[in-house]
């Protein structure tokens, strides 16, 4: 096995560091480390670069199995790496549904095998999404890919009976029930949020109450039966507040939100170009303040993709008969950086907490999420500032391309990614081996 | 211009120019000469995806008056009701040598998809696109309006013009809303609140649930459409709660001013919006607004087809 | 650039040309004028008021806008429509006088009878030009011309009237092919 050192860095504090990666693990951070003992050792010089542990993903739909045209689990592994990521959790609304122990296995051992990264399995709620009826919940739990998140994305689920159950269910193994927040009988064909836009280019409208009356019923119901939630994609200023409400409280509540509802509004719907199309929608200025402010001040927890890849075809067509959805993984920490970092409402050490930290802990993902620790495994971002790049979907890893930020430049990049001590993004360019097992 | 995909895109001299062009139009369609070689040469496609006889026999008609070959597509019904085949269907057209397509969708914002996209490179003209705009129907509104309370020329400056019905569904309203106010006259929006759009307050406009309050104002009324499933999702109890409150009934009739008109863009709801009696009475301009229909048309198809294409498009004396 | 007609002589050719067309219709009874617009019109204003200041009487007068009569719009700029305005009396069994500024190749005069065709059925139709400057392309002739003017087709013949150009005069251009 190579091992690695990593010259001219800095920590997220600014300290200038070297990082001797030894066996796959973290072995020193040090001005100068000692590399007495390093075997195959190859140093890459890194001046100028963050030194951030690892990204994980809580929200990445990787279309496998079902819909292989749009992603795979092999071509998802190597977005997420490029975008930094060294763990992904990929949603259940696959086809099939993931919601057996057999489908997440499946899912987990097509990740591992392509070894760009962990690729956790996120369970179904309810059986094949249909929101009436439990999943194997326990099953999942306890098979090889040790499913602790369970949502039902992309549908919510609605009967407020069926989540106090799932609520309390999984307290059993320490799950959390990851909701996607969404009153169906108030979105009904909805297409875009509801508001002054909506209303002139006619579109039927998606209020922001339908998401968050949603998420003030479930804090209510996990306080009651004293268990987890975790509210996806929050979008809306109301729903920040009512989040930050149930926090006070001491309600076991997370939150996370999407790079796109932190820099993207409604108004861009008025080209009707669907590439704008996103569930839940895009909404006004207002609300991304808020969402900033949210995840400055830690009342949302994480940033999470939910990467959503579509064929074009799905993309090309009038706006009421495209798929909801954008890319995410590979512009993620870009976007982050542009509206939290340069905008100086975050530290680098708090987007490492909100980037990997925090959901790696709300996911329970034992091997991620450590921080720079020495000992732990080497799983690591390395992040250069200031080097600006301009997205390009004709050069996205992902299998589609249906990026809303084609054109944009953003200020910094991703340049290398380390996966078990394995560099998997280099350069900013895919390592071309796979290292899988 | 290039494309008519929507009134608000319409600058106030441009939309003088289409109504002026119009009124030339339907002096000479008064005349014994039905057609004219104004278009000759030029294909022109109705593309509908959505059925609306009335509109797609009024752009054929105003088309042929200028002898440019339509062609007619109906893609409703057909396996292309969903999606790409927009797209498909564009390239198709395009690979036909369309000069123009004249596109009906069920989808908002379908003829500013095509005109913005490289699937056609001929003309868009939105002959209505789900509950966004109909903005030919606005601009036949408007010359109607004008040649019965301004003489048939200049704006409309002066005028109140109540718009009544679902709003908040309806393309026409929308584009009426618009031009209206774009050309000076006071547009007054009557419905439930169920019905009206949020942020409709921001319009150029006013607001009134109270319609028997409003009519003394009017010069002119704007019923629109009501559809029958608009009950199932609660916009309003019952159909005949609706009438008593925003129907346009003899008693109504009777607290316009005596020069009011009576509009409606067709297809009526006898006895739902508008009794019969109102809809034929004196009062009643709807059959006009059907005649007006193809000179407006004719206006449209000429200012954008009838000169060698030039970047701005803009006319020359 | 050349003056081809100064203003004095443009005078002079109306004043020929109204004494003309009353001369052929043996006076002033059965004619309407009808001006084709832009500058047509002007022309058709100024040869009535001539014959108003030699017969002591009006003469109605009207315009034709023959643009959507035209078959070659393809090949120009779009025109915006001019108001026709039909004389008064009509052009029912008058002789009517088509007055335009240049002739050329006798497409807008094939035009102006299709258009006055829909205003009604006219005793005859003549036909007045200030300026014929030849390359006919239909068998189209003027009965009354201010001014024969040779050219090639490579020149282009700008006619200014004072109404709308703050002078009379007619030039003749060498454009590049
Ligand atoms: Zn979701």
């Amino acid at each position: 096995m190579t091992d690695y050192l990593l010259d001219g860095g800095v920590l997220a504090d600014g300290k200038a560091v070297q990082v001797l990666i030894k066996d796959g693990l973290i072995n020193q951070i040090e001005s100068v480390v000692s590399t007495l003992g390093a075997t195959n050792l190859q140093k890459i010089s890194i001046n100028g670069c963050i030194i951030l542990p690892g990204f994980v993903d809580l929200h990445t739909h990787l279309r496998e199995p079902g819909r292989e045209d749009s992603e795979t689990v092999e071509s998802g592994s190597r977005a997420a790496a490029k975008g930094g990521f060294t763990a992904v959790s990929a949603m259940a609304n696959t086809f099939p549904v993931a919601d057996t122990a057999g489908v997440v296995e499946q899912v987990y051992a097509l990740g591992q095998a392509t070894g760009l990264c962990d690729v956790f399995p996120i369970g179904a709620v309810t059986q094949g999404l249909g929101g009436t009826a439990l999943a194997e919940l326990g099953a999942m739990a306890d098979s090889k890919a040790r499913v602790r998140i369970f949502s039902d994305d992309g549908n919510c689920v609605f009967d407020p009976m069926v989540m106090r159950r799932a609520l309390e269910y999984v307290k059993k193994f320490d799950g959390v029930i990851a909701q996607h927040a969404q009153d169906p009988h108030l979105t009904k064909d909805a297409q875009m949020n509801e508001g002054l836009i909506s209303s002139k280019l006619g579109l039927k409208g998606w209020p922001a109450v339908a998401e968050e009356s949603i998420i003030a019923r479930d804090v209510l119901l996990a306080d009651h039966v004293q268990s987890r939630l975790h509210v996806c994609h929050v979008t809306s200023a109301g729903g920040v507040d009512i989040i930050r409400w149930a926090k006070a409280r001491g309600i076991q509540v997370s939150a996370e939100v999407t790079p796109h509802h932190l820099l993207l509004t409604d108004d861009l719907a008025e080209s009707y170009d669907p590439i704008y199309k996103v569930n839940p929608p895009l909404r006004t200025q207002r609300d991304v303040m808020a969402l900033r402010e949210g995840l400055a001040d830690g009342t949302i927890d994480i940033v999470a993709t939910d990467h959503a890849p579509h064929p074009a075809e799905n993309k090309e067509c009038e706006w009421q008969a495209a798929s909801f959805g954008m890319l995410g993984l590979e512009t993620a920490l870009s976007i982050v950086q542009a509206t939290m970092i340069d905008t100086a409402m975050m530290s680098w050490g708090d987007l490492a907490m909100r980037m990997s930290t925090s959901p790696a802990r709300i996911g329970g993902y034992a091997d991620h999420g450590q921080g720079l620790k020495i000992g732990s495994t080497a799983h690591l971002t390395i992040v250069n500032p200031t080097r600006a790049w301009k997205v390009d979907r004709d050069l996205v890893a992902s299998r589609s391309r249906n990026t809303p930020y084609h054109g944009m430049e953003f200020p910094g990049s991703v340049v290398a990614t380390f996966y078990r001590g394995i560099p998997t993004v280099l350069d900013a360019k895919l390592e071309s081996a796979t290292h899988g097992n | 211009m290039r494309h008519l995909l929507s009134t608000s895109d319409l600058t106030y001299t441009q939309a003088i120019r289409i109504l002026d062009t119009a009124a030339e139009m339907a002096r000479i369609s008064e005349g014994p000469v039905k057609k004219l070689p104004t278009l000759r040469g030029r294909t022109i496609v109705n593309l509908f995806f959505e059925d609306s006889t009335r509109t797609r026999i009024s752009f054929e008609a105003a088309a042929k008056r200028l002898s440019a070959d339509v062609i007619n597509f109906s893609a409703k019904g057909s396996s292309a009701s969903k999606g790409e085949s927009l797209k498909d269907t564009a390239q198709t057209l395009q690979a036909m040598g369309a000069d123009a397509v004249i596109l009906r969708h069920s989808a908002s914002g379908a003829a500013q998809r095509l005109a913005n996209s490289h699937w056609t490179s001929g003309s868009v003209i939105n002959a209505g696109d789900g509950t966004h705009e109909h903005p030919t129907q606005a601009l036949l509104d408007a010359f109607t309006i004008r040649q019965h309370l301004r003489v048939g020329t200049g704006d409309l400056r002066g005028l109140t013009i109540a718009i009544v019905g679902d709003i908040l569904h309806s393309r026409v309203a929308r584009s009426d809303v618009h031009l209206l106010s774009l050309l000076g006259a006071q547009v007054i929006l009557v419905a439930p609140p169920t019905l009206l759009p949020i942020g409709a307050s921001t319009w150029p406009v006013q607001i009134s649930y109270d319609f028997d309050s409003v009519l003394p104002l009017v010069d002119a009324v704007m019923m629109l459409r009501v559809q029958q499933e608009r009950m199932s999702d609660f916009f309003f109890p019952t159909a005949r709660e609706y009438s008593h409150y925003y129907g346009l009934n003899a008693d109504r009739l009777k607290k316009m001013k005596p020069t009011a008109i009576i509009m409606h863009p067709g297809p009526m709801n006898r006895g739902l919006e508008i009794t019969a009696e109102c809809a034929d009475s004196a009062r009643s301009v709807i059959l006009e607004q059907v005649t007006n229909g193809v000179s407006v048309r004719m206006a449209v198809l000429y200012l954008l087809l009838a000169g060698a294409p030039s970047e701005d498009g803009e006319i020359t004396q | 650039m050349s003056v081809a007609l100064p203003a004095v002589d443009i005078a002079r050719a109306l004043t020929r040309i109204a004494h003309e067309i009353l001369e052929r219709n043996g006076g002033p009874d059965s004619i309407v004028l009808m001006g084709i617009p832009t500058r047509g019109a002007f022309l058709a204003s100024r040869l009535a008021a001539l014959i108003a200041g030699i017969e002591g009487r009006e003469i109605p007068v009207g315009t034709l806008d023959i643009t959507l009569h035209r078959d070659d719009l393809r090949l120009r700029p779009l025109r915006a429509l001019v108001p026709t305005m039909t004389p008064l009396g009509g052009i029912e069994g008058r002789n009517v006088v088509l007055v335009d500024d240049v002739l050329f190749s006798g497409r807008t005069i094939r035009a102006a009878l299709d258009a006055l065709g829909e205003m009604g059925r006219p005793k005859t139709v003549q036909l007045a030009a200030l300026v014929d400057r030849g390359h006919r392309e239909l068998p189209i002739r003027a009965d009354y011309v201010g001014k024969n003017l040779p050219t090639s087709k490579g020149q282009a013949v700008k006619v200014h009237l004072s109404e709308i150009d703050g002078v009379d005069e007619v030039l003749v251009e060498n454009v590049e092919v």
